[in-house]
């Protein structure tokens, strides 16, 4: 699989999603009381209710509504892989209505915070989550897109390229 | 509901070393902490029978095993010990664990101690690949520090209860104020709603004078069974802790926490079955101590984040959800309001110094009950509670009466 540049792309993590297509969180649901776990669960059921120790595969709805949302203005900490200079992206906690849970995810690059709203809806897609130069392929991430296409706005301005702020952020 | 003290330890002495950035060794504030509290409590050292102590582990081996530590700091006394980690909620369960052994009758004089020296920065997890450790992937595959999480909590707060920047600025400006003659405190300066707007957004709606840093500081109780603490000779109001709840969430948890990508899902849950983890941890503090919000003379949260300060208040019952922005309009949470919350500042003025933060918050609370809170004093109160919350399902709350 490769981007439309041509390089080579390699997910972040194995088996959290699918590449190809319309892509989708790879999530499980177990087979004794049916609810859904992200990542795939195995082994056992975190239903304090349910016994059940099998679970079966299933593809997350690639839909839902923002939950909440911000963005990250400071160059995240290692094992984060920033590019350089840092450009800062808004994240966003979307709520799955089938699954009823909420999954974290960034948005794609280019949509701030200013054109975001809690209830608003949103699709998955897969996206760059860095390059790596000494493999030379890209390697990918889910991300959330503003369902309808066209990002609602930009990330202003503020882009700040290193954390000056000392020592905060608990 | 019938206030129950069947089950309350006695508080005979706290103590504190100053929160700062001050970069020595961690078990020098706690032995300070601790060398305070013992004086305060008039006991010697080598009649201390038990030490709890709350764990650090960014400090290395004597981090994980803090009432080790501490205790041969002080000098081997031959008194058994316990070592708790619990995230930001580290100290309230090592005052957990020295009341259940007072209360269980195997000791009478316990000493409570936590204490930590932080790196600068953003808290990022520690070091290796770990793909399998959602505090690793987190970081790695979303960027999502610890202010991701306040920033979400934040907007939320914004878009369904119309809280404003205004709001959340507030509740700084009315910290800084509450701490700006408190000793301990790291940061003692007032603030105004303008100079924090001023300040570049860390989390979006966040500033950066909004997010708590991390700090170095130690924090240390003596608790005795009330019984000891009589013959010990206590006059006046003695302080006990009246409950200590740390209890975890109920499955489905649906609500996205620290240090999570994800939630439980909600599907196998009755409707409407969630009340929420940080409600249920402040509940079960109410239900053991057999009190309500209404008996509360003042209240030390966890604020982490401005807004975070204004979800306790629904947390803990002060107002109905989405009414916390008007109880800061209205002062209620200043000193001389309705209800103080974090008349020692809070964390806005001390920073977070983990192990040490819970205790730190019990000492807040005992100073103000005996009067002993100077510059910063709540007047009349007789029942204080603490508020807080960590990673992985860590969460506490402390009640403390006169
Ligand atoms: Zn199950």
């Amino acid at each position: 699989m490769t981007t439309d540049t041509g390089r080579a792309r390699r997910p972040a993590v194995d088996g959290w999603f699918t590449l190809d297509g319309e892509p989708a969180l790879l999530g499980s649901r177990c087979t004794g009381c049916g609810t859904y776990a992200f990542p795939a669960q195995e082994g056992f059921c975190r239903n304090p209710a349910c016994t059940s120790t099998e679970h079966t595969p299933t593809p997350l709805s690639r839909h839902g509504t923002i939950w909440s949302y911000t963005d990250a203005r400071y160059q995240p900490p290692a094992p984060f892989v920033a590019p350089d200079p840092y450009v800062p992206f808004a994240i966003a906690a979307v709520e799955l209505a089938a699954e009823q849970m909420v999954i974290l995810g960034q948005m794609v690059a280019g949509v701030g915070t200013d054109g975001l709203r809690v209830g608003m809806p949103v699709e998955l897609v897969v996206d760059t989550l860095y390059a790596d130069p000494e493999r030379g392929d890209d390697v990918v991430v889910w991300k959330w897109k503003p369902a309808g296409g066209t990002p609602a706005s930009t990330t202003g301005s503020t882009a700040a390229s290193t954390p000056g702020g000392g020592d905060h952020g608990a | 509901m019938a206030r129950d003290t069947s089950r309350s330890v006695a508080v005979l002495g706290a103590g504190m070393h100053p929160w700062g950035k001050w970069g020595r060794n961690f078990v020098e504030y706690g032995v300070a902490a601790a060398t305070e509290a013992l004086r305060d409590a008039g006991i010697e050292w080598r009649d201390v029978q038990f030490v709890a102590g709350a764990d650090t582990i960014r400090n290395g081996y004597p981090g994980f095993v803090a009432g080790a530590t501490f205790a041969q700091a002080l000098g081997w006394n031959g008194a058994r010990i316990s070592s708790s980690y619990a995230a930001c909620a580290s100290g309230a369960q090592a005052i957990n664990s020295a009341r259940a052994q007072i209360l269980a009758g195997f000791c009478d004089v316990a000493l409570v101690v936590g204490a930590d020296t932080t790196p600068k920065g953003f808290f990022a997890p520690v070091g290796g690949e770990r793909k399998s450790d959602p505090d690793w992937l987190r970081f790695h595959l979303i960027g999502a520090t610890n202010p991701t999480y306040f920033g979400l909590f934040a907007r939320r707060r914004m878009d369904l209860y119309g809280a404003t920047p205004q709001d959340f600025a507030a509740v700084k400006v009315k910290n800084a104020r509450h701490g700006l003659s408190n000793p301990n405190a790291r940061y003692r300066a007032e603030v105004t709603v303008d100079d924090i707007l001023a300040s570049p957004v860390v989390a979006d709606p966040l500033h950066l004078l909004e997010i708590c840093a991390t700090s170095d500081g130690g924090a240390a109780l003596v608790l005795t069974s009330t019984e000891f603490a009589r013959r010990h000779g206590v006059t006046g109001p003695m302080v006990t802790i009246d409950a200590v709840s740390t209890v975890t969430p109920t499955f489905p948890q649906t609500r996205i926490d620290m240090p999570d990508i994800s939630t439980d899902s909600g599907v196998t849950a009755p409707p409407g079955a969630s009340g929420g983890f940080k409600p249920a941890v402040i509940a079960a503090a109410y239900d053991e101590a057999g009190i309500g919000p209404d008996d509360l003379g003042l209240a030390e949260v966890y604020d982490l984040s401005t807004a975070l300060e204004l979800d306790w208040y629904e947390d803990l019952q002060l107002c109905k959800e989405g009414e916390a922005e008007r109880l800061i309009r209205d002062g209620d949470t200043t000193i001389g309001g309705r209800i103080p919350v974090n008349p020692s500042g809070g964390l806005a003025c001390f920073g977070e110094a983990i192990p040490a933060q819970a205790i730190a918050q019990v000492c807040e609370v005992v100073w103000q009950l005996q009067g002993r809170a100077a510059g910063r004093q709540v007047e009349g109160a007789t029942v204080g509670i603490t508020a807080n919350q960590g990673l992985f399902g860590h969460g506490s709350s402390v009640i403390v009466s006169r």
